[in-house]
């Protein structure tokens, strides 16, 4: 188990990049403390596979460094940094048994045979799959394949960190919430540090401690799901996590005043620096509600999700989202929209600029 | 899955009717040769199962048979692992895959009896590039026309130079067929070159291995005209394979009743053997 | 990986020699040949070349091969489509029976049928044509087409079918349309794989024909051993077999390593 530390990380798959669109990855530094369960989130195409095959040593860096530990492990190649990695696909060795498959990495390292059947009945029985140490790898269903190349990558001691690259991507719906559950059973049980990749944002907020939401080769923030959840900063974050994802409005800034057309609309706090670019509110819809008055609109759609109601509203051609328990209103009807002050926020150029206000301003 | 429909037969009518048309009819006309004797004029007289006891016992026949099987055997001992070596040696992605694959595969678009006649130009002792060589710059005495050993390295090599490209690309199409993240699970499991050989590229390459072996087989069983042009089967009889001494029996001395029998005898072998390959590579898959 | 390249350098200079040596042969006189070893042709001629296309017993040898080359390569993918289509798609009586009897023919020793099959195509009246050693030739390269064209159909999800009929298309132009143009890379590597073992092929081209649809690689043998040594014109005529064959693999390169992947067994 170690810590782990990006430093000054930048990759382009270019021969010479130039300008900063020719990185897949642009620079990175960040901290991953030992016994952690993260989560690289983002879209197709972001980055995060670069990221954790950098991180594997699949791929050298451009520039910076990774150190485990403290200890510069740039140039050394996968097999001595002492990680696992399960991937998107099951990789299994089809013509050995299971059991075979489980000791594969542990042999390969000369451990003695007494150690190694310790380590992988171990293993299976966390797994569950002490049944089928006998069989074939080869004929078994890909959840089962896939648990035994987790296997592989959790049977060493002495990994570093376990990086797991979409790993539910081929499993089953109705398997993949078993599997994400036996996953974090298992990270309390083996406490190694563990980095996952997906794009599914579910998959990353249960899994994860904490969650890097990557664009375009970019982190554009690290945070708790809560965090991620309550404070977007960024307004992709905004859109990618939660459903639906955060309303965004273009708005004015008169005299450090955010308005919409005419209406004024409360921000949280205080603006920091000064705010010049393209500004935007950005409230999620769970903090709008329905209100005698506020920001006039239309409802255009009505779509009950079970538990709550989501009211899509149209004001000035802008679409605003709001989430609401009990009766909703009829499509076509006016309403008011009031956006709950302490969650409404101010985004410049994407970034989030307002603070939180301290209690004493609140209260006035 | 597949669904059932008789109906189906029809598509595959015109197949069937051509290839029965080519196969049946002869196959029934060499059935019917091989228990007839005739002496000419259409004259035949009921023989029974005499050619094919004859052809059986013949000692022609287990000299031919022999040579045969040696030759065969000795074109996969060298094809097969010679083939995996090259293919796993090639780069898997560039400018000089296309270039590989179409030099690799031009011996096999060659008319098999300029591949013979070709060879025979190259082997003459005293002009041709490689006689030439071995006689006159190695000094070994080489001279295929008298020398039975020289014979059998010749008419081998000329296999090897004319085949294992089969092999290679058969294995090659194996191997870039393997995910890039195997290689990666490997590395990162500590496995050795020799271990991503056995456990990775081998299992994969199963199929088109079992394709390369079953075709190489049959084919180098079935051989005829190169060694026929490049040795005309000497010197003496020592590099006469089976269907050369066939068609000496068929067409040289115009014995159709056992030339019928050595046939069906034949092709028996070439099903059996091939059908014991088949099933020895393929009886994993099956448990 | 630098030193791993040179396995495969080796082996193409090792492929290349007794060709570069044939078409060294083909630009050298008679004089030169027999007069004893040289490396390059001392006297470059490009009369053995004139012989060939001024003769037109050589010239129609190569025009009578790429015919029945050609025919066959129609009738083979042709008929092979359809019966590939069926063994892909649907189960039905003596499917698997069929299918394996189909390959057994491409391990019949050609020189089992070379005397029945001069007998069975004089009966019919079509000795010495093209048709003739063009339906000769279906014997092993129907199976094979059938196999590859089978494999790459395998590919194609049977949702393709099913969209199309829901769409409304006809089989025969859905077929034609829609499911012909997807494994457009299968048809060709069939073909290509037709062309080469139908033009390599000589017992069985050489047996059917006498003067009228006689193949190039016949007239070689009869002119190798008929005038004696004439090798520079048999060195010419062999260079100009192999390039029909290098044109045709260069066309499909990119398809041939997963051509033969596709096929199973």
């Amino acid at each position: 188990m170690a810590k782990i530390t990006l430093s000054k990380l930048r990759h382009s798959y270019m021969p010479a990049p130039k300008s900063p669109s020719d990185y897949a990855l642009k620079e990175i530094d960040l901290d991953w403390s030992d016994g952690g369960a993260y989560a690289l989130l983002g879209p197709s195409g972001c980055g995060k596979s670069t990221l954790l095959n950098i991180i594997s040593g699949l791929l050298v860096p451009s520039e910076g460094q990774i150190l485990f530990d403290g200890q510069d492990v740039t140039a050394l190649p996968p097999d001595q940094r002492n990680i696992a990695q399960v991937f998107q696909f099951p990789v299994i060795y089809d013509t050995m048994t299971v059991y075979d498959n489980l000791a594969f990495p542990l042999r390969n390292r000369g451990r003695d045979e007494t150690t190694v059947r310790a380590r992988v009945m171990a293993i299976a029985e966390m797994l569950e799959v002490t049944e089928m140490l006998d069989q074939k790898a080869a004929g078994l269903s890909p959840d089962n394949k896939q648990k035994i190349s987790m296997g592989r990558g959790l049977v060493r001691e002495d990994v570093n960190v376990v990086m797991f690259d979409e790993p539910l991507t081929v499993i089953d719906p109705h398997l993949k919430w078993k599997l994400r559950s036996k996953l974090k059973e298992l990270h309390q049980r083996v406490k190694a540090t563990m980095i996952y990749v997906t794009h599914d944002q579910t998959e990353a907020l249960t899994f994860a401690d904490q969650v890097v939401v990557m664009q375009d080769g970019e982190v554009v923030q690290i945070g708790t799901p809560v965090e991620l959840f309550e404070r977007p900063a960024h307004t992709f974050v905004g859109h990618f996590i939660g459903s639906p994802g955060m309303n965004i409005l273009p708005c004015d800034l008169q005299a450090g005043v955010a308005r919409f057309g005419a209406h004024a609309i409360a921000l949280e706090g205080p603006i920091r620096g000064e705010a010049v670019g393209r500004t935007e509110v950005g409230i999620r819809p769970e903090f709008v509600a329905l209100a005698d008055k506020g920001l006039p609109a239309t409802v255009t759609k009505i779509s009950d999700v079970g538990r709550h109601t989501v009211v899509e509203c149209n004001t000035d051609g802008c679409k605003i989202n709001a989430v609401i328990d009990g009766s909703a209103p009829e499509k076509g009807a006016s309403v008011h929209l009031d956006f709950r002050r302490d969650q409404t926020r101010l985004y410049v150029d994407g970034w989030l600029a307002t603070d939180p206000s301290t209690p004493a301003e609140a209260a006035s | 899955m597949k669904t059932e429909n008789q109906k189906a037969w029809f598509f595959v009518l015109p197949v069937l009717v051509l290839v029965a048309f080519n196969a049946l009819i002869p196959m029934m006309t060499v059935v019917n040769y091989s228990v007839q004797e005739t002496f000419g004029d259409n004259v035949f007289f009921w023989q029974g199962l005499d050619w094919f006891e004859q052809i059986l016992r013949s000692e022609r026949f287990h000299a031919a048979l022999g040579r045969q099987f040696l030759f065969t055997f000795l074109i996969l001992i060298i094809e097969v692992p010679l083939g995996i070596i090259i293919a796993l040696s090639m780069p898997r992605k560039g400018f000089w895959v296309p270039v590989c694959l179409v030099t690799m595969a031009l011996p096999m678009l060659i008319p098999w009896n300029v591949v013979g006649a070709m060879w025979n130009i190259f082997t003459l002792p005293d002009i041709g590039l490689l006689g030439y060589f071995l006689n006159h710059v190695l000094g070994i005495s080489y001279d295929m026309t008298q020398n039975p050993l020289a014979a059998w390295v010749t008419i081998v090599t000329m296999d090897v130079w004319h085949w294992t490209s089969l092999v290679v690309l058969l294995s090659y199409a194996g191997l870039v067929s393997i995910p890039d993240a195997y290689y990666q699970a490997a590395k990162i499991d500590g496995a050795s070159n020799w271990a991503v050989f056995r456990f990775i590229q081998l299992p994969k390459m199963k199929t088109v291995l079992t394709i390369a072996i079953l075709l190489r087989f049959m084919d180098s069983f079935n051989i005829y005209t190169e060694p026929f042009v490049l040795t005309g089967g000497g010197p003496g009889n020592s590099t006469t394979l089976l269907s050369i001494d066939l068609v000496k029996i068929a067409l040289g001395q115009f014995d159709l009743g056992p030339a019928a029998a050595m046939s069906l005898i034949y092709f028996a072998i070439t099903l059996l053997v091939s059908w014991l390959f088949y099933t020895l590579m393929t009886k994993d898959d099956l448990n | 990986m630098q030193k791993r390249s040179i396995i495969p350098i080796v082996y193409i200079l090792f492929l290349m020699l007794p060709i570069y040596w044939l078409v060294a042969m083909s630009f050298k006189t008679t004089n030169e040949i027999l007069s004893g070893f040289s490396l390059f042709p001392q006297t470059f001629t490009l009369e053995n070349y004139v012989t060939i296309f001024t003769d037109p017993s050589w010239y129609w040898g190569y025009i009578n091969s790429i015919i029945y080359v050609s025919i066959n390569t129609v009738i083979s993918v042709a008929v092979a489509l359809p019966a590939a289509y069926a063994f892909s798609r649907y189960r039905f009586l003596g499917d698997k029976q069929l299918f394996f009897w189909l390959l057994t023919n491409r391990m019949a020793p050609a020189a089992v049928f070379a005397l029945p099959f001069f007998q069975l195509y004089s009966a019919v009246g079509i000795f010495d044509t093209h048709l003739a050693v063009a339906l000769a030739h279906c014997l092993f390269n129907i199976p094979l087409a059938v196999w590859i064209l089978e494999g790459f159909m395998g590919g194609i999800p049977k949702e393709l079918d099913e969209t199309a009929y829901v769409d409304g298309y006809s089989f025969p132009r859905f077929f034609g349309t829609i499911f012909i143009p997807s494994i457009k890379a299968g048809v060709g590597v069939a073909a290509f794989f037709c062309f080469m073992f139908s033009w390599v092929e000589l017992l069985l081209a050489k047996t059917l024909t006498a003067v009228a649809a006689k193949p190039i690689a016949a007239t070689m043998t009869k002119t190798a051993s008929s005038a004696g040594y004439e090798l520079g014109l048999l060195a010419a005529a062999g260079t100009l077999t192999i390039i029909p064959g290098a044109i045709v693999i260069w066309f499909v390169r990119n398809y041939i390593a997963k051509g033969f992947a596709m096929g199973r067994v």
